[in-house]
């Protein structure tokens, strides 16, 4: 039991990585929020001055930010559903016995180990390009011609992309949870005449039900904030096709220079995203309590 | 019905022989319980006998129809788990459901017999509650009804109360033995508590090191045990093995006694001599742990109250008529 002085003793020691981290968090938002309430042109120097909430509203008409908003809603969810759908097959496959398991689950985790900057590289000039990819190449051999990704589906090339580096992460997270579940419910199940796709959607999948949530949670908080397979291979475009948020608030602010709309982005990817947190605590959380 | 035989059942994990050939006749409607040591394959046997395990060897006959080949659930057994395996995300009614529900049988038959089964096992209140909120027990009378909602041709049990404590465990080993006389359906069970098997069965297979050692009622394996092996088994506390002169005086390498079968006499003539070194009072029984000199440690059960202590001298006096004999094998010698 804590005592008094116990809890003094812990709040006092507690203090001053609390202060720390109070601080780290707050000047950059409190200077955010300062900068998004201002004129602040980085190619006009000087003429800083307060415009109240224009920032908000340039922001929020840009026809960019729709765009951009919808683009980042379809790969979130896209991701999110190729790396489920996908993870829970190559999770239940890893956790059978074959000869040479250890390096075949190596290698399907490797993606997730190379950083997205070099894997946008690889996939971008090794296998999508339209001349001297390897895409290009099989299209070829069957006489077909080469798709040009990021021209033809430029979205869809960045979903795959991305798609590729978290499928990894999916398939560990539910091959962990696939390796808790009782030996003897299976065999209760086998028992009781359940086929192997029964025991599949009456046994396992409901075992996964967490899993699964942990997954949605982590990914979804990353997903909103892809930028270097963006940047590496599109750099946004054509047009706006694969501009997300996180890109848009960067091409105000670094090709731009508009410092106040960047601010007043970020502010507002911020509310967004809480927004999606709290529907998505509503939808699936529910799924973490014990 | 339920009749199910083994011929000359095998099995072997790799180069490890588990079971080395079985042979057992369990009748329709009985209750044999399957007693041994850790590691004797009797967990293993249940586990061929119910499908989840393929045979090495040897035929599996259920109704005199091998059944080897034949998938678990087409065998017409059901079985509760040591853990019980209940379905965490599945309410009791789901649970018991399940089995029916594979089957393809009617939702309405379904709840007509999901409802008379927990009727049967008192779980009528407890149908909408998933398995984390209920007690040990009730876990237990879930996976029983999970069971017998099949109506199977024979149950299956694999140390069913072994996670239960002490006081609940007798009372659901009452249940289950009512139960399966009421239902008059085959039971095997598996124990490793000797005194569940001696209460429980109407037939015991002892097993050990993979073979089964005796098959019989509790009485005849406590009063004709075919060996040394049988003898320490059954029976609690041990009998207690003697060598040596005595034993030659009788014919035997080795002579047994039931604690229960040695009189206890303070400072007496004739018998055995030695001092308690241990005495526990049970206030029931007197359980006295005798330092008999040459030998050795010799239980001895007096029933009632005794007053003696640590450091008494007395001698035991054994039941002639009840000393087992054992040859140099360890099988015994029956006058």
């Amino acid at each position: 039991m804590a005592t008094q002085q116990t809890q003094l003793l812990a709040r006092t020691l507690l203090t001053p990585a609390v202060a720390l981290l109070f601080i780290w968090m707050i000047v950059p938002l409190a200077l955010t929020i300062y900068f998004a309430t201002l004129h602040y042109n980085l190619l006009d120097p000087g003429s800083e001055s307060f415009v109240g909430l224009e920032n908000f509203r340039y922001f929020l008409t840009d026809p960019a930010f729709l765009a951009s908003l919808q683009n980042t809603l379809v790969l979130v969810g896209s991701v999110l559903a190729i790396t489920i759908i996908l993870g829970v097959p190559l999770a239940l496959l890893l956790d059978q016995q074959v000869v040479g398991l250890s390096i075949v689950r190596l290698m399907v985790i490797a993606p997730f180990f190379v950083m997205p900057t070099v894997s946008a590289l690889v996939w971008k000039n090794l296998l999508m390009h339209p001349v001297s990819g390897l895409f290009a190449w099989i299209a070829h051999l069957f006489g077909l011609p080469a798709i040009d990704w990021f021209n033809d589906a430029p979205l869809f090339s960045v979903i795959l992309i991305i798609s590729w580096q978290w499928l990894p992460f999916a398939t560990l997270i539910l091959l962990t949870a696939l390796q808790s579940l009782d030996e003897e419910q299976k065999e209760a199940a086998e028992m009781d005449g359940a086929s192997a796709i029964s025991t599949f959607i009456y046994i396992t999948l409901p075992h996964l039900a967490r899993p699964i949530t942990v997954v949605i949670l982590i990914e979804t908080i990353f997903l909103l904030t892809v930028f270097a397979e963006i940047f590496v291979t599109t750099g946004g475009g054509p047009g706006l096709q694969t501009t997300n948020i996180a890109f848009l608030i960067y091409s105000q602010a670094l090709i731009q220079y508009d410092v106040g709309s960047a601010s007043a982005g970020g502010l507002v990817a911020v509310v967004l995203a809480n927004i999606v947190a709290f529907f998505l605590v509503r939808i699936v959380g529910r799924n973490l309590e014990a | 019905m339920g009749q199910i035989t083994l011929q000359g059942v095998q099995k072997s994990f790799g180069p490890v022989h588990i079971i080395k050939g079985a042979d057992l006749e369990i009748a329709d409607g009985s209750f044999v319980v399957f007693v041994g040591p850790s590691g004797c394959g009797k967990t293993t046997l249940l586990r061929l006998i119910a499908g989840l395990e393929d045979v090495t060897g040897g035929a599996i006959l259920i109704d005199g129809r091998n059944v080897v080949d034949v998938p678990p659930a087409k065998r017409g057994l059901s079985m509760v788990f040591q853990s019980y395996a209940l379905y965490p995300h599945m309410s009791v009614r789901g649970n018991i459901a399940f089995g029916l529900k594979m089957a393809g049988v009617a939702k309405d038959e379904i709840n007509r017999k999901v409802e008379a089964a927990a009727a049967t096992l008192n779980l009528t209140p407890y149908l909408e509650r998933k398995p984390r909120e209920l007690s040990g027990g009730q876990r237990q009378r879930v996976a029983i009804g999970r069971a017998i909602v099949r109506e199977p041709k024979a149950f299956l049990f694999d140390e069913p109360l072994s996670n239960l404590d002490a006081a609940l465990r007798v009372q659901m080993r009452l249940e289950v033995t009512r139960l399966q006389k009421q239902l008059g359906t085959t039971a095997i069970y598996v124990t490793h508590d000797q005194v569940e098997a001696m209460t429980m069965a109407d037939k015991i297979v002892v097993l050990n090191g993979g073979k089964i050692e005796q098959y019989g009622s509790p009485l005849e394996l406590y009063e004709k045990p075919n060996n040394l092996f049988v003898a320490g088994f059954i029976g609690s506390p041990k009998m207690n093995f003697v060598t040596g002169e005595l034993a030659k005086q009788r014919g035997a390498t080795t002579i047994g006694v039931r604690p229960e079968h040695l009189k206890v006499e303070r400072d007496g003539q004739g018998g055995w001599h030695g001092t308690v070194s241990v005495a526990e009072h049970l206030g029931s029984d007197t359980f006295l742990y005798v330092d008999a000199g040459p030998l050795g440690m010799l239980t001895a059960r007096y029933v009632g109250e005794l007053d003696l202590h640590p450091g008494d001298k007395v001698s035991l006096i054994p039941d002639p008529a009840r000393i087992h004999r054992f040859d140099d094998s360890g099988k015994s010698i029956h006058a």
